[in-house]
C-alpha cells in the first residue's frame, strides 16, 4: 500500500502512451497525452500526502501548523494543469485544421511527411 | 559587483512578454511596419541587455533570488533563482542576437502576416531566454513548455498547408510527451530530497548518493530535455517540424532551441548529479548515442531531395556530434562543443534563410523540381557554396575550431576513432547541402529522373510565403552577418580562450552552489589549455572540406560511375532503405520510439551500475 | 512501419522503463510520510507574509515566477490557437437560423438562474484566492465558463452579444500587463522583482497577505478573458466558418 499511488502514476504514463501508440484518430492521441499528464498530477500529489495531515490553509478553525500536505506539490500541480489544458487547446486546433484540410484525422491515412 | 545587473535578469524574461502583450493589442490599429519594427527593436534591445549581462559574467556568475526571498543563514531558500555563468549569458546573446535576424529577415518576407507571428516569435523568445537563465528544475520545466507552446503554434502557422498542420501536431505531442516523463523525473527527484532550486538539489542528491531512485530520476528528467534536442531515436519530430515551418522559426529551431535541449540536459547533470553517477558510465552512454544520432543524421541528410527537411537532418548529425563532444566531460570536449555549436548556427542559420528566399522565388524547396532554376541569381549562389563549405567545418570557420578542439578532447580520453567520425559526419552533411546548392543554382550534375526518388518527401508542395522578385537587401544582410561570424569565431584570437573560460566555469558546479547559496566571490579561471588551432585539426578539417565537395560531385554524376561501382553501393541500399522507412511520419511510430529510447538510455546508464 | 513492429518496439521500450520505475520507486518515501522539508520552509514563510492559504502564498509570492511563466503559456496558447484557427481565405462567417436544434425551456430557465449564480461563484473564488483554496486560475475559468452558459443553455447569438472578442483581448492583456507591472513594481519598491511589497494587513482578513490578493486579481482577470477568446474561435470555427476546400456542415 506505500506504493500504490506511484505505481498508479506510472501506470498512466504508459497508458497513456499507449493510447497514442494505438489510435486511429488524432483527437483521441491528444486526449491519451492528457491521460499521460493525468499521471503526473497523482505522482505530485502523492509525493506531498502526508497521513493524518489537514489541507494547507489555515483560518478560524486552524491555526498555523506544520501538519498539513506539502503547499508546493499543489501549487505545482496546478502549474501543471493550466500547461496541459493549453498544450491540448493547440493540438486541438491543429487537429481541426488537418481535419479541415486532409479529410481524415486517422494518423494511419495522413502520409504527407514520409522519408 | 555593482548592484544593478542582477535585476537585469528577469528584464530579460519579462520584457519580451510585455511588448508582446501590447503588441497584441495594438496591432490591429497600426501598420504592419510598426509591429514589425517593434518586435525586431525589442529583439536587439535583449540582445544588448544579454551582453552587458555577460560581460559582466566575466568577473563571477550573476545571481538574482527572486521575490525577496534570498537564502538564510543555513543556506536554505524558498524561493527562486535566476543565474547566469559565462555560458548562459552567452546563449542568452546568441538567442536574442538570432531572434532579431529573424525578424529583419521576416521583413518582406511574408506577403500577409496577422496580429499573431510576432507576438509568438516574442513569447518564444521569452520562453528561451527563461530556459537558459533558470536555477530551478521545476522553472525550467515552465519554460520548456513556453517554449514548447509557442513553438508548435509557430511551426503549424502556414494554416493554408496540409503538411504544416501534421508536422505540428507530430512536433507538439513528441515534445509535449518528453517534457511529461521530465515532470515525472523532477516529481521523483522532488519526492527523495524535497528540493527544486538547483544549488538545493545538488547538496541533497550528494548527500543520498546513488541509488536506483537517482538513476530513474536522471533518465526521466532527461526524457524530454533529450527529445528537444533530437538524440536518435528521439528525433523523429525534427524533420517534420523544420520541413513546413516558415523559414526564420526553423533559423531559432536549429540554431538554438535544440541547442538548448543539450544545455539543459547538461546543466542538470553537472549541477545535480555529477557527483553521484560515475563519469565513466554516462561517458560511455552519450557516447554510444551520439555516434547513433550522428551516422543516422547524416544517412537521412544525404537521401533527401527536400531542401528544408536535409538541412534539418544534418542539424540531428550535428547534435549527435555535440552530444559526443560533450559526452568528454571535461574543458577541453566542453569548449569544443560550444565553438562548434556557434558556428553551426552561424552557418546552419543562413541556410535555412537561403531555403526561404529559394522558396518564395522559385516557389518549391524540392531539389530536384528546381534544378537549374537558380542560374540567374548573382550573389546567393556563391553565399550558398560558403554556407555549404562552413558547415563542412573546414578551417578558418567557427565550426572547424570547435571541431578541432572537440577532437583533441576525445584523442585524449582515448577514443582514436571519434575524430574520422566528426569528419565523415561534417563532411557527408555538408556534402549535401552542396549538392543541393550546385544543382538549384548553377545547374551542375546529370539531369535528375523523376522517378529515381519517390519514397522521400517531396518539396514541390510548399507555399511560398511571399512572391519575390528580387532579393531584398533585408533577406541578404542577415545571410551576410551569420556568415561573417561563423568565419569570425574561428579567426579571431582570443575568443577560443573565452570560449574555454566559460567551459571550465560550466562544469564547476561546487561554484555554483556557493555562489548561488552563500554569494562567494568568484574564484579566479585558470588558462585553459589547448584553445586554439593544432596541425592535426588543420588536417581533418581541410579533409573534410575537400570530402564534402568530392562527395557532392561524385553524387551530382553518379550515373557516369562505372557499374561496379555502382553496384557497391547496392549493399549498403537495404539497410538504408530500412533506416528510411522507420521515418514514416506517423505519431503512433514516433511515440514508440520514444519509449524505445528512453529504455536504451535507461539500459545503458542502469545496467553498468548494478 | 507496420502496426506490428510499431506494438512490438512499444512493448520492449516500455517494459524495460516500467522495470526501471519499478525498481526506482522502491527507494521513495512512503506514501504519506512526514518527509516534506520544502513544507517546512514554506508555510511558516506563508504565514510570515500573513497569507492563509499556503498554496496561494507558494503560487503568487515564494514563486511567483513560476507563475509569471505559467500565465505567460496561457496567453502564448490563446494567441496560438487565433493563429492556428484564423479563416481561410474562402471561408466565410455564417449565421443560420436554425442553428444547434432546439432548446428545452427548463434549461433554458436553469440558465437564466445559475448564470448570475456562477459569475459570483467565480468572481468569490478569486477574490478571497488567499484565503480559501482557490485563486486566479480556477475563478477566471469559472467566470468564463459560467458565461458560456449563455449558450449551453440558450443561443448562440446570446453569447455573441454579450461577448465582444475585441474587448475579451484587451482584457487578456490587460491582466498579463497587470501581473508584469506588478513584479517591476516589487523591484522599483522591494528591490527584487515580484517582491511583495504591499502591506501585509491581518491573518486572515480580506485586505491581507500584500500582493497575493492583487495577482490574483490579475490572473483572474486574464484567465477569464483568455479562455473566453480560446472558446469563441474554437465555437467560431465549429458554428459559423462555412466555404473553403473541405466544407463540413
Amino acid at each position: 500500500m506505500s506504493y500504490y499511488a506511484y505505481f498508479v502514476a506510472g501506470w498512466l504514463l504508459l497508458v497513456g502512451c499507449f493510447g497514442i501508440v494505438r489510435s486511429r484518430n488524432l483527437v483521441h492521441a491528444v486526449v491519451s497525452l492528457a491521460i499521460a499528464q493525468s499521471g503526473t498530477y497523482v505522482l505530485l500529489l502523492g509525493v506531498g500526502y502526508q497521513r493524518h495531515a489537514t489541507a494547507p490553509v489555515f483560518g478560524s478553525t486552524t491555526k498555523p501548523n506544520l501538519s498539513v500536505v506539502d503547499p508546493v506539490v499543489q501549487a505545482l500541480t496546478l502549474t501543471d494543469i493550466v500547461v496541459a489544458a493549453t498544450v491540448t487547446a493547440l493540438l486541438l486546433a491543429l487537429a481541426i485544421q488537418v481535419a479541415k484540410h486532409h479529410d481524415t484525422v486517422d494518423p494511419d491515412q495522413l502520409s504527407a511527411l514520409e522519408g | 559587483m555593482p548592484n544593478g545587473v542582477p535585476h537585469l535578469l528577469p528584464v530579460i524574461v519579462v520584457v519580451p512578454i510585455v511588448v508582446a502583450a501590447l503588441l497584441v493589442a495594438i496591432s490591429p490599429h497600426v501598420s504592419r511596419y510598426v509591429v514589425e519594427a517593434v518586435a525586431a527593436a525589442t529583439a536587439l534591445g535583449i540582445a544588448a541587455v544579454a551582453g552587458v549581462v555577460a560581460s559582466q559574467t566575466m568577473h563571477g556568475r550573476v545571481v538574482s533570488w527572486l521575490g525577496g526571498w534570498k537564502p538564510d543563514r543555513e543556506h536554505t531558500t524558498v524561493g527562486l533563482v535566476l543565474v547566469a555563468d559565462r555560458l548562459s549569458a552567452g546563449l542568452a546573446v546568441l538567442i536574442a542576437v538570432l531572434m532579431t535576424l529573424a525578424l529583419v529577415f521576416g521583413w518582406r518576407f511574408f506577403d500577409e502576416v496577422g496580429g499573431h507571428f510576432h507576438p509568438l516569435m516574442l513569447l518564444f523568445l521569452a520562453g528561451m531566454e527563461g530556459f537558459a537563465l533558470s536555477g530551478d528544475i521545476f522553472d525550467m520545466f515552465v519554460f520548456f513548455e513556453l517554449m514548447g507552446a509557442a513553438a508548435y503554434a509557430l511551426t503549424g502557422f502556414k494554416v493554408e498547408d496540409r503538411t504544416a498542420l501534421q508536422g505540428g501536431l507530430n512536433f507538439g505531442v513528441v515534445n509535449s510527451l518528453g517534457a511529461y516523463f521530465s515532470l515525472t523525473g523532477i516529481g521523483v527527484l522532488y519526492a527523495q530530497t524535497g528540493q527544486l532550486q538547483l544549488p538545493l538539489l545538488a547538496k541533497a542528491v550528494d548527500e543520498r548518493g546513488l541509488s536506483a531512485l537517482t538513476v530513474l530520476a536522471f533518465v526521466f528528467v532527461l526524457a524530454g530535455l533529450l527529445t528537444k534536442a533530437a538524440m536518435v531515436p528521439l528525433h523523429f519530430w525534427l524533420a517534420d517540424a523544420h520541413a513546413v515551418a516558415p523559414s526564420p522559426v526553423c533559423v531559432l529551431f536549429s540554431g538554438v532551441m535544440v541547442e538548448l535541449g543539450l544545455y539543459g540536459a547538461a546543466r542538470i547533470y553537472w549541477v545535480v548529479f555529477e557527483k553521484s553517477i560515475p563519469h565513466e558510465v554516462v561517458r560511455q552512454a552519450f557516447v554510444v548515442l551520439g555516434t547513433a544520432t550522428a551516422i543516422v543524421g547524416a544517412v537521412m541528410c544525404f537521401l533527401q531531395r527536400h531542401l528544408k527537411r536535409l538541412l534539418a537532418y544534418s542539424t540531428i548529425g550535428h547534435v549527435g556530434l555535440f552530444l559526443v563532444a560533450f559526452a568528454m566531460l571535461d574543458d577541453e570536449g566542453t569548449a569544443g562543443l560550444i565553438l562548434y555549436v556557434l558556428g553551426h548556427a552561424g552557418a546552419k542559420s543562413a541556410l535555412f534563410l537561403m531555403a526561404g528566399v529559394v522558396l518564395n522565388r522559385y516557389g518549391s524547396v524540392d531539389e530536384i523540381d528546381l534544378f537549374g532554376r537558380g542560374k540567374d541569381a548573382r550573389v546567393m549562389p556563391w553565399l550558398f557554396v560558403v554556407a555549404a563549405v562552413a558547415l563542412s567545418a573546414c578551417p578558418p570557420f567557427g565550426t572547424g575550431l570547435g571541431k578541432d578542439i572537440a577532437e583533441t578532447a576525445t584523442v585524449k580520453a582515448g577514443y582514436a576513432w571519434l575524430p574520422a567520425l566528426f569528419t565523415i559526419v561534417s563532411a557527408v552533411t555538408a556534402a549535401a547541402a552542396l549538392r543541393a546548392g550546385l544543382r538549384i543554382y548553377f545547374g551542375l550534375g546529370d539531369v535528375p529522373s523523376e522517378a529515381s526518388e519517390d519514397e522521400a518527401t517531396s518539396g514541390s508542395e510548399e507555399q511560398p510565403e511571399a512572391d519575390l522578385r528580387r532579393v531584398p537587401l533585408t533577406m541578404v544582410v542577415p545571410i551576410c552577418v551569420l556568415l561573417a561570424g561563423c568565419a569570425a569565431l574561428g579567426v579571431i584570437p582570443g575568443f577560443a580562450e573565452h570560449v574555454g573560460k566559460a567551459a571550465h566555469v560550466f562544469l564547476d558546479r561546487d561554484g555554483y552552489v556557493s555562489q548561488a547559496l552563500a554569494n562567494t566571490p568568484a574564484a579566479s579561471v585558470p588558462h585553459i589549455a589547448g584553445m586554439h588551432w593544432t596541425t592535426l585539426g588543420l588536417a581533418l578539417g581541410s579533409t573534410s572540406g575537400v570530402l564534402s565537395i568530392a562527395i557532392a560531385f561524385a553524387s551530382l554524376y553518379a550515373r557516369r560511375f562505372p557499374a561496379a561501382v555502382r553496384h557497391l553501393s547496392g549493399v549498403v541500399a537495404l539497410p538504408v532503405r530500412a533506416v528510411r522507412r522507420v521515418h514514416s511520419g506517423h505519431i503512433g511510430d514516433y511515440v514508440a520510439w520514444f519509449l524505445a529510447g528512453l529504455a536504451a538510455l535507461g539500459a545503458l546508464i542502469g545496467l553498468p551500475l548494478r | 512501419m507496420t502496426r506490428s513492429w510499431r506494438y512490438a518496439i512499444f512493448f520492449v521500450g516500455a517494459g524495460l522503463i516500467a522495470a526501471l520505475y519499478v525498481i526506482g520507486v522502491y527507494g521513495m518515501p512512503h506514501f504519506g510520510s512526514t518527509f516534506h522539508p520544502y513544507r517546512d520552509r514554506a508555510v511558516p514563510a506563508a504565514v510570515s507574509h500573513r497569507t492563509a492559504n499556503v498554496v496561494s502564498a507558494v503560487n503568487f509570492d515564494q514563486r511567483a515566477f513560476d507563475t509569471l511563466g505559467e500565465e505567460t503559456i496561457f496567453f502564448a496558447s490563446v494567441i496560438g490557437a487565433a493563429a492556428l484557427l484564423r479563416p481561410s481565405k474562402e471561408e466565410r462567417e455564417q449565421h443560420s437560423p436554425s442553428q444547434g436544434g432546439h432548446v428545452m425551456a427548463s434549461t433554458r430557465f436553469a440558465g437564466y438562474v445559475l448564470l448570475p449564480v456562477t459569475l459570483l461563484v467565480g468572481f468569490d473564488v478569486v477574490a478571497h484566492g488567499h484565503l480559501t483554496p482557490g485563486g486566479g486560475f480556477q475563478g477566471g475559468v469559472v467566470l468564463a465558463t459560467g458565461l458560456h452558459l449563455l449558450y449551453v443553455a440558450g443561443r448562440y447569438e446570446s453569447l455573441e452579444h454579450f461577448r465582444p472578442v475585441e474587448k475579451f483581448e484587451y482584457g487578456e492583456v490587460t491582466g498579463a500587463l497587470a501581473f508584469a507591472g506588478l513584479g517591476f513594481a516589487g523591484m522599483a519598491i522591494g528591490g527584487s522583482f515580484l517582491a511583495n511589497v504591499i502591506p501585509f494587513g491581518e491573518f486572515g482578513q480580506l485586505l491581507s497577505a500584500g500582493t497575493v490578493e492583487v495577482f490574483n486579481f490579475a490572473v483572474g482577470i486574464e484567465v477569464s478573458c483568455g479562455v473566453v477568446v480560446l472558446l469563441a474561435h474554437f465555437l467560431r470555427q465549429a458554428i459559423l466558418l462555412r466555404g473553403g476546400e473541405a466544407s463540413r456542415s
